[in-house]
């Protein structure tokens, strides 16, 4: 069945080929070329929607993406709904299934609508002035009714199964816009033989010609000359052309994001397809030929449903071939709505009257009388009336005085309007470039350009058919020799067509309403009138950015596109300046909505980082390892036997460190080779530690701190050879340690020679703690003497272990005698679970982070990063003792000087015991001189660090604590929300205190 | 998507640098006390208009560079090796300007 309101014939539609779709459950018929907009405007649907703030019926206003009132959601499944698109943006396909937003229960039946008495409250900003009393109302009642009422369509709750592309493209010229002006510029470009890549955001290009049944260029119609470029572009290896394709970011240095619909218009997608392509282009030149958007006319009630711009319906008549209504009257500034009547009433639609603004008949206005339609000069709509959709308007006669007086009231189902058209400068002046008033039509026009792009065509303020098909000629061919392409030469093309009114009527309309109750809407999309601009500049915003946030005029999805300059000529006109003087709002991308999925591309769920794993990785999988996250490595965490739960698995593994061995995978600490005759002398500046006397075979724990003073990272440092080095980082602070060295190796001391290599990955390391350490790694160490004598604490030698070369490092995070098997990482599995077998065969086991950070808090060994947080000097940490005493310079000798650093009062780490030893203090707690603080007290600090300690059979902290150091065996509290916990201070080293144990 | 121009790879796109701040600062000595470590540690200049910054090819050659850069447009004027002297900026200005 044809739907009402289609045409017999016409239109750019396919007719032997219907759509079925539903909206709001119920069926209706379309065709192939259809948008849903057109769709439903030929099945005569013309209720919509429900409007933002005053749940108004709403319809249809434009026919392109600058729709501001139909906005939709359109479901395929639950992870693939999409809310709030406008219904001219959304191409027919055969099932299509679409809801109306923003209404309960239904459309015709809205609870919202209950707004509409409440509107005297609801002016702009009343949310400013509402909602605070009484104050425990906020959370309860006024909060949650609002999230209720906010916002328009609803986020799908399932995940987005969609596959997003990405692309980088580089060419000579990209020209945005496939309208006349812009198929001209590709044509010129492409004949020049630059490479161009030509985007629309439309599914058919050929932009204004597309409505424009009528126009005539090179001696046929519009469209078939349009049809004849685009197919001479496709055949053409250095042309792209992106149909469905939005220009909707201009970025620096001519980059441009386009944004490419690839499956939103297909029934039934293949499932290989990405649903979007973000194209991230750099094109030498720009050629912006992005068109004019017609401008509404602010009139009394100008929002009802069937009230729509002048070229819209002309639009939905001649390139969808349906009908807008049936019994028309029209409202006009200028000449351009007389073809929208003349086409609209040839297609037999009764157009009741013309009513012109102007007091002048101009030529449009005779040949509309000569063609029998009346017309009314100085004539304006002084009142719309009809519930669901316009009924009735009354119309009214504006004498030379400026007296305004009801005439007569006119029956009607469709209402044309349109005040002029304003050129589209958005991407202009996304790419920074000036704008320019143009004093006699009133618009702003590009001007000087920051970027290297050029606009042609109705966006330049060009409206003659000929003249935009030759200025889109005439500046591709420029930008294709600008990058040094020989164009064909000049070219001019003879063309008839309709010429567009780039100008016209900015602001309200004229009435004899009362200005401080009627709704005259500018900005339709969030409900804005005339009178909400006018009580903004009234309430003092002068600056156009207040006044568009005061009233958020400017602020839907539809960014203003329709209502920016007539808000602007009305505050302009409220605070007696003229328009250029109050100027214009940022222009921001993207120019119309795009995907959170089009820019997340690739980059989510196991994508979104990469996921850094040791070479022992599967291995500690295998033994049941729980894995924790640092940064973005995986480290075994502990080693569960048989049902232990944390607690139980750490006390196991600690105890059997301390009286056996545990092995454990080091693997992720940074390691930097540093290599050269002066690599010495580096690390001898860079650390606090002297470096130059370190003998070969001998390692050092260096203490990093930035200029500043304050501790930045620490590990141990092996000297390999007299001019090499092996440097070990915190696991986090390795890139940091890495950028920090090169930094002073590049830009300070640039005369030293030494090299840095980062080594992190390169090599596995497998550590092996506890009293056994030494018996277990016997037989995998070739040739080297491990007696204590030979091989002390913190000592390095190249060696074979296992059989591949590899280095053998003595020392001890535990504090237990210790070893570090280094070999390359290739090697590291086989390495582990040799070990590994070994360390089970003599009572031991593996051992993960948790036990690690354990046993080292049993010694007060620092982590950097947990116990420091860069604000500690070494000494506050301290470590004091590293800092070498003699030592000319080095990073931080002179900002850890600073009176402040060395003064008394400073945070120092300390341990932390409770009177009951089952208490684990909370890591962050405060501590305060009082159990129970006043608010406001100054707190001494905080714990750091907190784990219960199986070896020693309760629990222990370490903490920084104004002048810690000093307070030994002081009580003092932590407050906590269940009491305070009472606490002494106490040495750090809760555990060997003479550290005899690493000397075994 | 801002161009810089490393000096040893060409022009690529600002998500391969890291900004290190104002160029040509010179550390403080190591017994310097008082203003002479606070300006070196925590004063910069904040000129509107043409600043000369250092910058770090990361994702790239890793090398440090200088750059000349206008802090309102972000147009860099000129990029060079960090050993090298500072560029007299008016020469550069009146140079800009011309173009």
């Amino acid at each position: 069945m044809t739907a009402s309101l289609r045409t017999p014939q016409g239109g750019r539609i396919d007719r032997s080929k219907p759509l079925r779709f539903t909206f709001d459950g119920v069926s209706y018929t379309g065709h192939q070329g259809d948008t849903l907009a057109s769709a439903l405007v030929a099945n005569g649907v013309r209720l919509l929607g429900r409007s933002f703030k005053y749940h108004r019926p709403r319809g249809l206003v434009a026919a392109g993406t600058e729709e501001p009132n139909a906005l939709v959601t359109v479901i395929r499944d639950a992870g693939r709904t999409t809310p709030n698109l406008p219904a001219t943006a959304v191409e027919l396909y055969d099932g299509l299934v679409a809801e109306s937003q923003n209404r309960w229960p239904s459309l015709k039946w809205d609870i919202g609508a209950l707004n509409g008495i409440g509107s005297p409250l609801f002016v702009s900003g009343f949310y400013y002035k509402t909602f605070m009393w009484p104050k425990s109302f906020w959370k309860k009642v006024y909060e949650p009714q609002i999230r209720a009422a906010a916002g328009f369509g609803k986020a799908p709750k399932a995940a987005d199964p969609d596959r997003y592309a990405n692309r980088f493209a580089h060419c000579d010229v990209l020209v945005v816009g496939a309208g006349p002006a812009g198929l001209a510029a590709a044509l010129a470009a492409a004949e020049a033989g630059a490479k161009v890549i030509l985007c629309d955001e439309n599914a058919e290009l050929g932009g204004s010609l597309l409505s424009d049944a009528s126009a005539t260029i090179e001696g046929r119609s519009g469209r078939d000359w349009s049809a004849d470029v685009l197919m001479n572009l496709a055949l053409k290896d250095n042309v792209t052309v992106l149909p469905r394709t939005t220009a909707f970011g201009y970025y620096q240095d001519n980059a441009v994001g386009l944004l490419e619909r690839i499956t939103d218009h297909m029934s039934d997608p293949a499932s290989h397809l990405p649903r979007e392509r973000l194209w991230q282009v750099r094109a030498k030149r720009v050629v912006i030929c992005a068109g004019a958007l017609e401008r509404p006319l602010v009139f009394p009630e100008n929002d009802r449903p069937g009230i729509m711009l002048a070229d819209a319906a002309r639009t939905y008549l001649n390139r969808f071939g349906a009908l807008p209504g049936r019994r028309a009257v029209v409202f006009t500034a200028t000449d351009s709505a007389y073809a929208a009547a003349i086409d609209l009433k040839a297609a037999g639609v009764h157009v009741a009257v013309i009513a012109d603004l102007r007091p002048k008949a101009s030529a449009a206005a005779e040949a509309a009388r000569a063609a029998g339609i009346r017309v009314e000069l100085s004539t304006v709509i002084n009142a719309t009336h009809g519930k669901l959709a316009v009924e009735k308007v009354q119309l009214a006669r504006v004498s030379p005085s400026g007296a305004v007086a009801p005439t007569e009231t006119i029956a009607c189902d469709l209402v044309l309007h349109s005040a002029g058209f304003t050129p589209t400068v958005s991407l202009f002046s996304q790419s920074r470039g000036k704008l320019v008033f143009d004093e006699a039509r009133g618009v702003f026009l590009p001007g000087a350009a920051h970027e290297d792009n050029a606009s042609a065509g109705a966006c330049n303020g060009t409206a003659d058919l000929s003249a935009c098909l030759n200025e889109g000629y005439a500046v591709g061919a420029a930008a294709a020799r600008a990058v040094g392409r020989t164009t064909l030469g000049d070219k001019t093309f003879a063309a008839e067509g309709l010429a567009i009114e780039i100008g016209g009527h900015f602001g309200e309309v004229p009435h004899a309403r009362d200005a401080t109750r009627v709704k005259c809407f500018v900005d339709i999309q969030h409900d804005v009138t005339a009178k909400d601009i006018r009580l903004a500049t009234r309430e003092g915003f002068r600056s156009i950015e207040h006044v568009k946030r005061f009233t958020t005029t400017g602020m839907a999805t539809d960014q203003g596109k329709s209502s920016n300059m007539n808000a602007l000529a009305i505050a302009a006109g409220h605070m007696g300046l003229n328009v250029p003087q109050v100027g214009l709002t940022t222009f921001r991308r993207p120019y119309t909505p795009v995907s959170f999925g089009a820019f997340a591309g690739s980059n989510r769920g196991d994508l979104f980082d990469p996921l850094r794993k040791t070479a022992t990785h599967d291995s500690a999988v295998a033994l049941g390892a729980p894995f924790e996250n640092v940064g973005l490595w995986k480290r075994a965490w502990w080693f569960p036997k048989a049902n232990e739960d944390m607690h139980a698995a750490v006390a196991r593994e600690c105890k059997t460190v301390r009286e056996t061995v545990g092995v454990f995978d080091a693997s992720t600490l940074g390691k930097i080779e540093v290599v050269g005759p002066d690599a010495a002398e580096f690390l001898h500046r860079m650390y606090v530690n002297p470096f130059l006397k370190l003998g070969v075979g001998k390692c050092r724990y260096g203490i990093l701190t930035r200029d500043d003073g304050f501790v930045y990272d620490d590990g141990v440092i092996g000297r390999i050879a007299p001019d090499r080095f092996h440097v070990t980082t915190t696991t986090g602070g390795a890139p940091r340690v890495l950028a920090m060295m090169e930094d002073y190796l590049q830009t300070e001391w640039p005369d030293l020679d030494v090299w840095l290599t980062s080594t992190t990955e390169q090599w596995a390391v497998v550590a092996v703690q506890g009293p056994k350490a030494r018996e277990v790694i016997a037989p995998f160490i070739e040739g080297v003497d491990l007696s204590n004598a030979a091989f002390p604490h913190m000592s390095v030698v190249e060696c074979t272990i296992m059989g591949v070369p590899g280095r053998l490092f003595r020392v001890s995070f535990t504090g237990e005698l210790g070893f570090e098997l280094n070999v390359p990482a290739d090697y590291g599995r086989a390495l582990w679970d040799a070990v590994h077998a070994r360390v089970v065969e003599f009572g031991g086991c593996p051992y993960g982070t948790e036990t690690m950070h354990v046993l080292r808090a049993e010694k007060g060994y620092i982590i950097v990063g947990q116990d420091t947080d860069g604000t500690l000097t070494p000494d506050d940490a301290g470590v004091g003792w590293a800092v070498g005493k003699t030592k000319g310079d080095f990073v931080g000798k002179a900002g850890m000087s600073r009176p402040d650093l060395t003064g008394p009062g400073r945070k120092q780490i300390v341990g932390l015991v409770a009177s009951d030893p089952k208490v684990v203090l909370d890591e962050g707690a405060q501590i305060t001189p009082m159990a129970n603080p006043p608010k406001g007290t100054h707190a001494l600090g905080h714990v750091t660090s907190a784990y219960h300690s199986s070896v020693l059979g309760k629990g222990i902290a370490l903490a920084v604590i104004e002048g810690g150091r000093a307070r030994m065996g002081e009580t003092l509290y932590v407050p906590m929300p269940t009491g305070a916990i009472a606490v002494t201070v106490v040495d750090p080293v809760f555990y060997d205190k003479e550290g005899k144990r690493l000397d075994a | 998507m801002l161009l810089i121009t490393c000096p040893y790879c060409g022009p690529r796109p600002e998500i391969e640098f890291a900004a290190r701040g104002e160029a040509h600062v010179a550390r403080c000595a190591p017994d310097a006390t008082g203003d002479a470590i606070a300006d070196f540690l925590y004063f910069r200049a904040n000129t509107k208009g043409y600043l000369a910054e250092c910058w770090r090819h990361v994702s790239g050659c890793g090398r440090f560079f200088n750059a000349v850069r206008h802090t309102v447009t972000d147009k860099f004027v000129t990029t060079y090796k960090v050993d090298d002297p500072r560029p007299d900026l008016a020469a550069l200005v009146a140079e800009e300007t011309a173009r």
